[in-house]
């Protein structure tokens, strides 16, 4: 009886597990919530409370520096993860709706990004464009968020294909829809929430990195967290804080975004 | 090859799956006409290629080796989108994204047809199958028994020339399937469309079709009308698959079949040559042992008495296998009764009894 109570072997239930877990979670998020505790002070410090106040807050949306480097990050994003996610939509069809010989090879390509070092594609990428004489810049930095984006967009996509019945498309083709029909009024309508909640996945990808930006981005190109880490450079003020949490918190959203989507409607 | 009298001609059809040693053939050497107007039913047990012939005719995969000819027209390479052919799926694999209208008018809009043509067909597709005031539901929003009735509609909202329904009422229960059968065979009259019918239930392929095709192994067993398959069943296979016949094993001798423990039934055939004897468990009389008459099988003892309702059924033992007697109802209430144990003789009706090859 005892082996077969799952309860019992739930490895919830081991002595001390809470408590450990409970740690692990307040050690992790700890500076996230420091960083947006003093983002709300009222004084100069980053370490020394002088009351609460959207005085940084206010600073930052009154820099228009800021505000460059963040439009930069979010036409960034929005083209690489759009982009990213045609990519991926394509190679998911063929991936699962096709018979693609050495499927565990093309798997392993489509997913480099997310096994080489970035530092690596960082350099790499930056060696290559200027050998071909692309430069820095947004084009190059198009480029490569699009490349690093393609891993994130593919699985929720794949992932919906996969669970998506393949007679649907057949029945289609039964009833007369030529292919690019069948495509356009059954698989993508059905593919809607993977496509979507992939290419908000790419977008806060593309919308949080910092090592390839920082090599790739040139004097017009610089994107909100290369912008952030330059900051510092000048002296941490509480600014930093409250940008960084603005980003948190868009982060996040979008997250939780693509995390209600892709649960709805399966 | 130009005969325009048959909805679909297949010659010497095969599909194999895989290659070299795990090669396996779904379906070998399929010969048939499938006529005109006719109700034609594919009957046979699960994997034994039912689904595959179906694909093959929709388009959906194509021939190893072989030929397919829609009403005299080579259909080699021709995708799905144009053979004059619809399919009811298993599943009934409906759009869960489209209400019941556009469900059912999805082809018609896929053949371009205006907007009025295809208000008013659906409007007909739903009438007749009974789904009036379910237009703007989903899918998702339907019992098993109007997604069935839906996917009908769908499939032939655009007039095909045949319509293929693989195991449509397999997913209903006793009582809708029982309904269906009879809605779908009147159906059929009315519109003359050609129906190509998968089951694996032997009462409803006896019930609906016009011809039966009996198939196992991938290869097609028998072909007939419900009487021939039932009442002259070609060989063990489909003795046994259709209406569960007893198949004694028995040798020929001098004066007929010999059969251990039943004695000698009058038959002609080569001496010495192994033989299966076919009967069916509700062409046999049951009598007490004593009044023995020439002709009579047994004596045999009863093992087992089965108290199913409408029937009354027995099993016997005392020869080579054991053996099935079933009473109906209506000879049951002045027929004799037995218990395990009893001594008891059986006797064939005139013709019941049918010699197959071993
Ligand atoms: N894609 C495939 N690859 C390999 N083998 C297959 C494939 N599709 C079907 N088969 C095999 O072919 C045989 C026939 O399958 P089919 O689906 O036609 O059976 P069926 O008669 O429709 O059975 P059921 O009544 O269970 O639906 C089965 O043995 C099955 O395993
Ligand atoms: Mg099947």
């Amino acid at each position: 009886m005892a082996l077969l109570d799952t309860r019992a072997r739930d490895i919830r239930n081991l002595p001390g597990v809470g408590v450990t877990a409970a740690l692990a979670v307040a050690f992790l998020y700890a500076p996230i919530l420091f960083l947006m505790l003093y983002s709300f002070n009222d004084g100069r410090s980053i370490s020394r409370l002088d009351g609460l106040s959207f005085r940084w807050y206010r600073a930052v949306f009154a820099n228009e520096e800021i505000g460059g480097a963040a439009l930069n990050s979010v036409l960034l994003a929005v083209i690489a993860a759009s982009l990213a996610t045609v990519m991926a939509t394509a190679a998911a069809l063929a991936m699962v709706r096709m018979r693609v010989r050495r499927k565990a090879a093309t798997y392993a390509v489509l997913n480099f990004p997310l096994m080489v070092p970035e530092i690596v594609t960082a350099i790499a990428s930056l060696i290559f464009f200027s050998a071909i004489g692309l430069g820095l810049g947004f084009g190059s930095l198009v480029i490569a968020h699009t490349t690093f984006c393609i891993p994130f967009a593919y699985l929720p996509i794949a992932a919906r294909l996969t669970s998506m019945d393949a007679g649907l498309e057949v029945a289609a083709a039964d009833l007369y829809a030529r292919p690019l029909r069948r495509f356009a009024l059954i698989t993508l309508p059905l593919l809607a929430p993977g496509l979507l909640s992939g290419w908000l996945l790419a977008f806060i990808v593309s919308l949080d990195d910092f090592i390839i930006s920082s090599m790739l981005s040139g004097p017009g190109s610089t994107t909100l967290p290369v912008h952030i880490y330059s900051m510092l450079r000048l002296g941490i003020t509480p600014e930093v804080n409250a940008v960084s949490s603005l980003m948190v918190l868009a982060s996040a959203l979008v997250v939780i975004l693509s995390g209600l989507i892709s649960r709805r409607k399966t | 090859m130009q005969d325009h009298g048959d909805a679909c001609r297949l010659t010497g059809l095969g599909r194999t799956y895989g290659r070299g040693a795990s090669a396996h053939h779904a379906l070998g050497g399929i010969d048939l006409a499938i006529r005109a107007n006719e109700f034609f039913t594919l009957l046979g047990p699960s994997g034994c290629g039912k689904t595959t012939l179906l694909r093959l005719i929709a388009g959906f995969d194509q021939p190893t080796v072989g030929e397919i000819a829609i009403f005299g027209r080579n259909v080699a390479g021709m995708p799905p989108e144009d053979r004059p052919v619809n399919t009811v799926f298993q599943h009934y694999a409906l759009f869960p994204h489209l209400t019941v209208a556009e469900n059912v008018g999805f082809a018609l809009r896929m053949l371009g047809r205006p907007r009025t043509e295809i208000a008013a067909t659906v409007a007909r597709m739903v009438e007749l199958v009974g789904l009036e005031g379910m237009e703007k539901r989903r899918p998702d929003q339907l019992s098993g028994g109007q997604k069935q009735r839906v996917a009908l509609a769908r499939a032939l909202a655009p007039g095909p020339k045949i319509l293929l329904l693989d195991e449509p009422l397999s997913a209903l229960d006793a009582k809708l399937r029982q309904r269906m059968r009879s809605e779908l065979k009147a159906l059929q009259r009315e519109t003359g469309i050609t129906f190509v019918f998968v089951t694996h239930d032997q009462d409803e392929a006896l019930a609906m079709s016009d011809r039966i095709a009996v198939m196992q192994g991938g290869k097609v067993q028998q072909l007939g009308r419900p009487e021939e398959i039932y009442e002259a069943p070609a060989n063990r296979f489909v003795a046994d698959f259709i209406g569960g016949a007893n198949l004694i094993p028995a040798r020929m001798g001098p004066e007929g079949a010999v059969a251990e423990g039943l004695g000698t039934i009058p038959a002609t055939g080569t001496g010495g040559a192994e033989v299966t004897l076919a009967i069916r468990p509700e062409r046999l009389a049951i009598l007490p042992a004593g009044g023995h008459q020439p002709g009579d099988l047994g004596p045999l003892t009863v093992a087992e008495r089965i108290y199913m309702g409408n029937e009354l059924s027995f099993r016997l033992e005392g020869a080579a296998v054991p053996l099935h007697v079933t009473l109906p109802r209506g000879g049951l209430r002045g027929a004799l009764d037995f218990a395990p144990g009893d001594r008891v003789a059986l006797r064939p009706e005139a013709g019941a009894i049918r010699l197959l090859a071993s």
